[in-house]
């Protein structure tokens, strides 16, 4: 066991609860009537159903399928039928409705056949990926990235196994670390093998002996596995935190840990990755820590996926607080849900229902005083006092250059603030507000090159017309001539070198087309096309179409007017150079 | 004046040394103006690239970079009904005038649609594929035809020229994916905005 | 069940506002006790009256804005504001004076820039440069510690608050006053003819600065601010007057100990250059500010028409503030220069 040489700038260390939760053993949760399984439990494309309404699925069997690589696919957590597809509350901060399969369960929890690969070492990557893939497994620390993207990288050195969990209340992965150490190993070694790391460092905070001991128990006695450890202070579990704790470097700015050779996956990931490959257990169940002073039973519960935490509450025993308020994750980083019958999802770590002393309700904010206890505590190296100035004008250019995108809205700054200022929520939608601004940037330039392409191609298309019209022209010329000459004297040969000739110029004629097109005849078909535009102009007029289209009319008519008086003073060989 | 008296005069050598000077600072701003040439009218793409390019001739111009043109010869900026207060704002910031209010005349600000086709109801004119100014919408001679969702711009061309009317306007609405943080309400407002609360 | 939706973090850590500026007064204690051990009750009712008046001109102006004055006031900045400004002034000072000093300190200097942090430039110090520029008579004449003469009791400390004379009794040149003036004198030579010289910096002025100084050094135990802003006007102030102390000639300008205990330089340095709305934001920029202005500092007292030069010097940097900010933000996480 090793402690860890460097750190991060900032942080804090808040009060941490951890014992409220962390006393009794992991707990099975029983099989809820009703399990709510949203499409959308990871950040990537929504999965889509393929069980119908009324069908019977069993535990383990796939639900929804992952779009597509860089997705994940749902299996149900219970046996019973399919009842609805349908939009219900889920867990997320907008308190927005979003597809969920509905399923009423038997209680039977018959579990649909499936084999394990307990000799994993025989397959091969992309074999191992496709496993992990189809076993809906995503990191379970935070933000529910699909885990065989993440793992699908190529020059990794070191794989970080994270076990910090530096979130005040949460301790879902310390029971883990603490009764499920052996099975965490195995995934750990199923990870190296994966991503083909030389060495393993397994990151846990010095608050939780009991989980350093086991963990250290189980760990591979190979100078390639090494245990580390570090003070408590949150937020060291945040990838990028707990990088630089462990190896003293940093991720570039923008850039993935893999840019630097390190993969980082979390200790619950990795006892998934285990059961999916050595038992064949897809992701339907998870560790989620139940706590805070309104329930009377305290600790964590291996739950169902889907199982609506109503149930869970009043199967922890919940009293009804007079302003209720119950927070999906920790009390840094979580949010307060909208409503408590949303499901269990598979980033759910803990559901934290305080009472009203032990998280008291936010101060109104005072005015910021720009003491800087904030760019003290921040981990990103920012300076949120300024962030909040420009955030509160609506100064985007300023708050691109004191780098806004680099905070991982960890809530410490929040956190320290003597004038109690919701910064987070300030930075989120300011954040939200430069997204959706360069979204539409973005919209808006493709629209301009489409525009324009279609101004070019439509500008394109009447030349050529023109230039069909006047060849044809020519060719019928040149055959009256032709004709008349034949009447006259019948020179076959003579002829012959004409027909030539004039099939030559002719085809030259259609392959130069527009470009060396003849200018009179140029200047003529703009007259002839402004004479049609007037017409149309006029009747328009006439039949009081919408100001919009005479408008549009008035102007083409004006460029047309343009480009004919230009093409009357410009000698021909110009327009022939254009 | 014998020629060495000429030279010293005192107005000859105030003439000859504003002669040497200002012809050494023309040689030096003819350099400059070929060395930092600036190539094309960069204020007609600097006020087209704010412009929303929906293209819906809204402001009376056949797309927005006519309007960018018009602007930028002095036309006024507060035309553009899809752009809205926000585009006015930037306009006025680039061009560093005082921001109007959105000229009703041209319309009013409206939440972003896009296009729909009833696709049962299409009988394959093609009418609405000639009107859209960015080539949004799919399909060929008496066949259906549907909108492209992601490159409409809502500009509703495509509606009128419809004959049996079968295209919607269907305003985009946020979803859990769009969705995002609200700013706090303003708390501490300085004095003079407080003094107008009170007056409304 | 109808649920209650705040944004994170749901946790606080309870140091707000009033708590930050209560340790600020506390920290003013120290240097406090000095100058009423050395110049007398009249420091006492400087205080009140400062204190006071920042108070209520804080009130009317609030009052004025249409805020909740319960929930404005009770940040204790105004008093802050006072208490710093009171140990500025001279002691026996006029209450009309103190009024004005207090008025705008508050009022010009805080409020109408916005209020509570908004306020580019250092309240206390505008208010007291106001007071130095319009009464310069006022507010040079400092009394005599109380070794070197008899400070007046309470009684007539209270009265010397209402009358309209400065209180002329027993004031004599400080220390920097004798320096400024000296003209060829060796400086041992100064030191030896006038008492107030004391061991070092100055009769009292040596304690008094000293308390402020074990005042600052609990602030930033207690994390109020970073080292950054002190050590840097505190370094370039020693630096420079070491750079220019050729042994105690004539025209050096005094030692580093005697600019680092004499006048306003601890106060400046832990009360005034701290204050984080007039300053600068980052680390980087608070060394510079600090930095910037321990040389003014020196420049102003040793070349300058001053005798002292803290106010002149954090209101000259205040300016600069913006500018510092705009070349010295931080390196965010992920940048080469940021590797811890």
């Amino acid at each position: 066991m090793n402690t860890a040489k460097h750190t991060f700038h900032g942080g804090i260390r808040p009060l941490e609860h951890k014992e409220d939760s962390n006393t009794t053993p992991i707990e099975i949760a029983p099989i809820p009537p009703m399990l709510v399984l949203p499409l959308q439990q990871h950040s990537g494309p929504t999965a889509k159903p393929c069980v119908t309404e009324g069908e019977y699925v069993y535990k383990g069997q796939m639900i929804a399928n992952a779009a597509d690589a860089s997705g994940a696919s749902i299996h149900a957590s219970s046996s019973g039928y399919v009842v609805a597809i349908e939009a219900r509350l889920v867990a997320h901060p907008s308190g927005m409705a979003d597809t969920c399969i509905v399923i009423e369960t038997d209680g039977l929890d018959a579990a649909i056949e499936t084999s394990g690969h307990p000799n994993w070492r025989n397959l091969n990557r992309v074999e191992l990926l496709d496993i992990l893939h189809r076993s809906g497994i995503v990191g379970l620390g935070g933000a529910g990235f699909p885990t065989a993207r993440k793992l699908n990288t190529d020059s990794i050195d070191t794989l970080i196994i994270n076990g910090t969990e530096c979130e005040p209340y949460i301790t879902a992965d310390d029971l883990c670390m603490r009764e499920r150490a052996a099975d965490i190993i195995r995934g750990c070694e199923i990870l190296k093998y994966i991503v083909g790391a030389n060495s393993v460092i397994v990151g846990i905070e010095d608050n939780k002996p009991e989980a350093i001991e086991s963990m250290g128990k189980a760990m591979p006695s190979s100078p390639d596995w090494k245990l580390v450890t570090f003070p408590t202070k949150y937020p060291s579990g945040g990838e990028k935190q707990l990088i630089e704790i462990l190896t003293g470097r940093q991720v570039p700015r923008g850039g993935l840990p893999a840019n630097i050779g390190i993969v980082c996956q979390n200790v619950g990931t990795a006892f998934a990755v285990k059961e999916a490959l050595e038992d064949g257990k897809p992701l339907i169940s998870r560790i989620t820590t139940f706590t805070g002073q309104a329930l009377s039973r305290r600790g964590n519960l291996e739950v169902r996926l889907g199982t609506p935490v109503s149930y869970l509450l009043d199967y922890m025993g919940y009293t009804e607080q007079k302003v209720p308020r119950l927070i999906m994750g920790g009390p840094m980083m979580g949010f307060a849900l909208p409503d408590a019958t949303v499901p269990i999802v598979k980033t759910t770590n803990c559901i934290l229902a305080p009472d009203t002393n032990e998280l008291p309700l936010p101060k109104p904010a005072q005015p910021c005083i720009r003491c800087g206890f904030c760019a003290e505590a921040c981990p990103a190296s920012l300076l949120p006092q300024q962030l909040f100035w420009h955030s509160k004008s609506s100064n985007f250019d300023q708050l691109d250059k004191h780098a806004l995108d680099d905070c991982i809205e960890c809530g410490v700054c929040s956190y320290v603030c003597p004038s109690s200022i919701p910064l987070v929520q300030y930075f989120r939608a300011s954040k939200h507000e430069m997204r959706m601004r360069r979204n539409e940037q973005q919209q808006a330039d493709k629209a301009r090159e489409r525009f324009e392409a279609r101004q070019q191609r439509l500008e394109r298309e009447a030349l050529e017309r023109e230039a069909t019209r006047a060849a044809r022209k020519a060719a019928a010329k040149a055959k009256a001539a032709e004709s008349s000459r034949f009447a006259d004297e019948a020179d076959p040969v003579q002829a012959a070198i004409e027909r030539a000739k004039a099939k030559k110029a002719r085809l030259m004629q259609q392959s130069q087309q527009g470009a060396q097109m003849n200018a009179e005849s140029a200047l003529d078909s703009l007259k002839t096309k402004l004479a049609a535009q007037q017409s149309t102009l006029q009747q328009a007029e006439a039949d009081e179409k919408s100001e919009k289209i005479t408008t549009a009319l008035q102007a083409s008519i004006r460029r047309l007017e343009q480009q004919i008086a230009e093409s009357e003073t410009k000698p021909p060989s110009k327009d022939v150079e254009e | 004046m014998t020629m060495a008296e000429f030279f010293l005069n005192d107005l000859t050598q105030t003439v000859l040394v504003f002669l040497t000077l200002g012809g050494l600072f023309g040689l030096l701003l003819g350099y400059a103006s070929i060395r930092f040439k600036v190539e094309g009218d960069p204020i007609v793409e600097q006020i087209n690239a704010l412009l929303p390019q929906t293209q819906c001739g809204q402001c009376s111009h056949p797309g927005c970079r006519p309007y960018a043109e018009a602007i930028a010869s002095g036309e006024a900026i507060n035309k553009c009904p899809p752009g809205g207060e926000d585009t006015i704002h930037r306009l006025a910031d680039l061009l560093g005038m005082e921001p109007q209010p959105l000229d009703g005349e041209h319309g009013i600000e409206k939440p972003k649609t896009v296009a729909f086709i009833r696709e049962a109801e299409c009988i394959g004119c093609t009418k609405c594929i000639q009107a859209c100014p960015v080539d949004a919408i799919l399909g060929a001679a008496k066949l259906m035809h549907t909108v492209i969702a992601q490159e409409c711009t809502g500009c509703d061309l495509c509606v009128e020229p419809c004959p049996v009317d079968c295209i919607d306007m269907i305003e985009v609405t946020t979803n859990i994916k769009t969705w995002g943080w609200e700013a706090p309400e303003n708390d501490d407002i300085i004095a003079t905005d407080r003094m107008s609360d009170k007056a409304a | 069940m109808s649920l209650m939706r705040t944004s994170s973090p749901h946790l606080s850590a309870a140091n707000p506002v009033q708590h930050v500026m209560q340790q600020v007064l506390l920290a003013l204690i120290p240097g406090l006790i000095a100058l009423i051990h050395f110049f007398g009750p009249g420091v006492i009712f400087n205080l009140l009256a400062a204190c006071g008046f920042a108070v209520l001109c804080e009130a009317l102006v609030l009052r004025l804005r249409g805020y909740d004055l319960r929930f404005f006031l009770s940040d204790y900045s105004a008093l802050v504001t006072g208490a710093l400004l009171a140990v500025s002034i001279p002691p026996y000072s006029p209450w009309w004076l103190i009024f004005i000093g207090a008025f705008f300190s508050i009022v010009v200097a805080k409020h109408l820039f916005g209020g509570l942090g908004q306020n580019p430039f250092n309240p206390a110090m505008v208010g007291y440069v106001v007071l130095l520029i319009s009464f310069p008579v006022y507010m040079t004449h400092w009394t005599a510690p109380s070794d070197l003469a008899n400070t007046p009791g309470l009684l007539q400390s209270f009265a010397s608050l209402w009358s309209n004379e400065y209180y002329d009794g027993t004031t004599m040149a400080t220390p920097l006053d004798l320096m400024k003036q000296n003209e060829g004198q060796m400086l041992t030579f100064l030191y030896a003819n006038n008492p107030q010289f004391g061991s070092y910096a100055g009769l009292g002025w040596e304690w008094v600065n000293l308390g402020f100084l074990a005042g600052g050094l609990w602030m930033l135990h207690k994390k109020l601010f970073t080292w950054h802003g002190p050590v840097g006007m505190l370094a370039a102030l020693g630096i420079l007057s070491a750079l220019f102390y050729d042994d105690g000639s004539s025209a050096s300008g005094g030692s580093p100990l005697f600019h680092w205990l004499s006048g306003a330089t601890m106060l400046g340095a832990f009360f005034i250059i701290t204050d984080p709305a007039s300053g600068a934001t980052s680390n980087l920029g608070r060394l510079l500010f600090g930095a910037m202005v321990g040389v003014l500092v020196y420049c102003i007292r040793v070349w300058g028409n001053y005798p002292d030069a803290v106010a002149f010097a954090v209101l000259l940097l205040n300016f600069c503030a913006p500018f510092i900010d705009y070349y010295t933000i931080p390196k965010p996480y992920g940048t080469e220069d940021s590797q811890s």
